[in-house]
């Protein structure tokens, strides 16, 4: 109240205006001209090859068009065999770097873990993400050979990484004072975890679960692409040979998959609230 | 039964929230802690069950040392301090019923909590105390569909069902308006005088901690300023414990029924 000397009438009739993010004047102008350079030059290093652009318009086009009329039935046992199998990778996967990731992700959180498991946890995380799916479907193809077996593991390690992360977030980000009252009580570690933490960060576990599992299906039609198994393979397959009306086919039954597991996890997510 | 010595509590930051408290707390005794935001009230109660753990000085409930126990034996001692927070902290997304039960942790193993298959005489203990303060039907509903003085007496039966010889309470009325506010006070006040329970309150309000308790300590800069009954509370005092200010309002006999008018 009587802090500063303040006189107010030196503020009043001047217009109000928001303070500027970036304070000094000349950096903020400097920082935004040398982004639009960048951009410009940036820009100017794409190069386009207008007549190969051309050629493969065409090619686009009977892309297409192949979604018109789709082939379901000509290599119906592959597209079939192939859909089990990413479906099987999806929740074989899914199912198993979930339960790895719970208790990742408590060694994770910081308000929950000791300072070294802190940093393990952190660590399986960090590597988990920095090692992109196909790189690691690639290393895993390599030891374990062509199919599902490479696929399952890879989905399953990204998996870690991904929720472990964003559940240890959740959990640092919890009502200290809910948690705080069971501890109160005399409860033991794991009661304080079951009751104190699991019900504040239930519907985010939930929900990214289901996140994932979508995740996993759409990542187990690419890894067929270097072998690790699954729905990708057959969709390889048919590129290969430019049967773009069975690849189609695949496309639009991976799409509809998709937005019906899309649809499920809305559901489900309305319901945890 | 509860005796505070020299209690310090530094914090990381240099801040100093308690500078050597002494306080001796006899059996069955209510105590309202009061002291204006930053005196360290919630630091002192905090200190006894170690929620934050107290720089130097020695806690003793019973017998018993408090600040030198092991995880494990700062467990039990746990389970006979009962705590009641501000804004209720009850597991928002657990029944009315497991949020009292999760009063009986410290009793029971990690199986039968994690299953929920209670003890039979805590399931009966919990409705008894879910009835005495009139919400034994509202056992299956969700915590965050209760109103905030719904709340704080869920808040209160999960304490009680610890079976504590102590209650540590914070602000329990901070958010609440300013007839359940004295329900709630009252509420608390009878339970301990049923149970023999001693208590200590940290409470804002200084009318409604003179309505009900029979001792006050005013807490200024982590220090006790003032140990006394209520009726020492004079504008002098007052002035020590928070500043300036006009007390004549505040310290006016109020009945008991009258809405807060002087608020």
């Amino acid at each position: 109240m009587n802090d500063a000397v303040f006189d107010v009438e030196t503020k009043l009739g001047q217009p109000w205006k928001k303070p500027p993010f970036v304070q000094r004047a000349w950096l903020r102008w400097a920082l935004l001209l040398g982004l639009i350079a960048y951009l410009i030059a940036a820009y100017m290093t794409i190069d386009v090859n207008w007549s190969r652009v051309y050629e493969g318009l065409e090619r686009g086009k009977k892309f297409v068009l192949a979604f018109a009329n789709p082939d379901f039935t000509t290599r119906s046992s592959d597209i079939w065999e192939g859909m089990l199998e990413s479906i099987l990778m999806t929740v074989a996967s899914s199912v198993v770097g979930i339960i790895i990731s719970i208790p990742v992700a408590l060694g994770a959180a910081r308000n929950v873990a000791p300072l070294p498991i802190y940093l393990i946890c952190r660590g399986i995380i960090a590597i988990s993400r920095a090692l992109q799916e196909i790189i690691v479907a690639i290393l895993l193809v390599a030891i374990f050979g062509f199919g599902p077996l490479a696929g399952f593991l890879t989905l399953s390690f990204a998996t870690i990484g991904f929720l472990s992360k964003l559940l240890a977030e959740d959990i640092e980000s919890m009502d200290k004072v809910q948690a705080e009252a069971i501890k109160a009580s005399g409860a033991r570690w794991t009661q304080w975890i079951n009751y104190g933490v699991q019900p504040q960060v239930m519907p985010r576990l939930i929900g990214l679960s289901i996140y994932r599992i979508d995740i996993n299906f759409r990542e187990s039609a690419i890894l067929g692409l270097v072998g690790a198994g699954g729905i990708g393979a057959t969709l390889n397959t048919a590129f290969d040979r430019y049967e773009y009306d069975t690849a189609a086919a695949i496309l639009l039954i991976i799409i509809v998959i998709v937005m019906a597991l899309e649809y499920l996890s809305g559901v489900i997510r309305a319901r945890v609230q | 039964m509860l005796r505070l010595e020299k209690l310090v509590k530094t914090y990381k930051t240099g801040d100093q929230a308690l500078k050597a408290v002494d306080i001796d707390i006899p059996e069955g005794q209510v105590l309202a802690l009061i002291g204006p935001s930053g005196a360290g009230k919630s630091t002192l109660i905090r200190c006894i069950n170690r929620l934050v753990e107290p720089t130097s000085g020695k806690v003793y409930l019973g017998d018993v040392e408090l600040t030198e126990l092991s995880s494990g034996a700062l467990r039990r001692e746990r389970r006979r301090m009962g705590m009641i927070f501000q804004e209720y902290a009850l597991v928002e997304r657990l029944t009315v019923m497991e949020n009292v039960l999760s009063g009986r942790l410290g009793y029971v193993g990690f199986w039968r909590s994690f299953l929920r298959r209670f003890p039979q005489s805590d399931v009966d203990e919990a409705f008894r105390l879910l009835d005495r303060v009139g919400l034994a039907h509202m056992a299956d509903k969700r915590a965050d569909e209760l109103s905030g003085g719904q709340r704080q007496r869920v808040g209160i039966c999960r304490a009680l069902i610890q079976d504590p010889a102590l209650l540590l309470v914070d602000e329990p009325t901070a958010s609440l308006d300013p007839k359940t506010s004295r329900q709630i006070m009252r509420l608390i006040c009878e339970l301990c005088k049923e149970r023999g329970l001693a208590a200590i309150i940290n409470i804002h309000d200084v009318a409604l901690a003179q309505m009900f308790v029979q001792r006050v300590i005013g807490l200024r800069f982590g220090a006790v300023e003032f140990d006394g009954p209520p009726e020492g509370l004079t504008p002098d005092v007052l002035t020590t414990i928070y500043g300036e200010e006009d007390w004549e309002a505040t310290i006016e006999k109020v009945d008991d029924d009258d809405a807060m008018a002087a608020e």
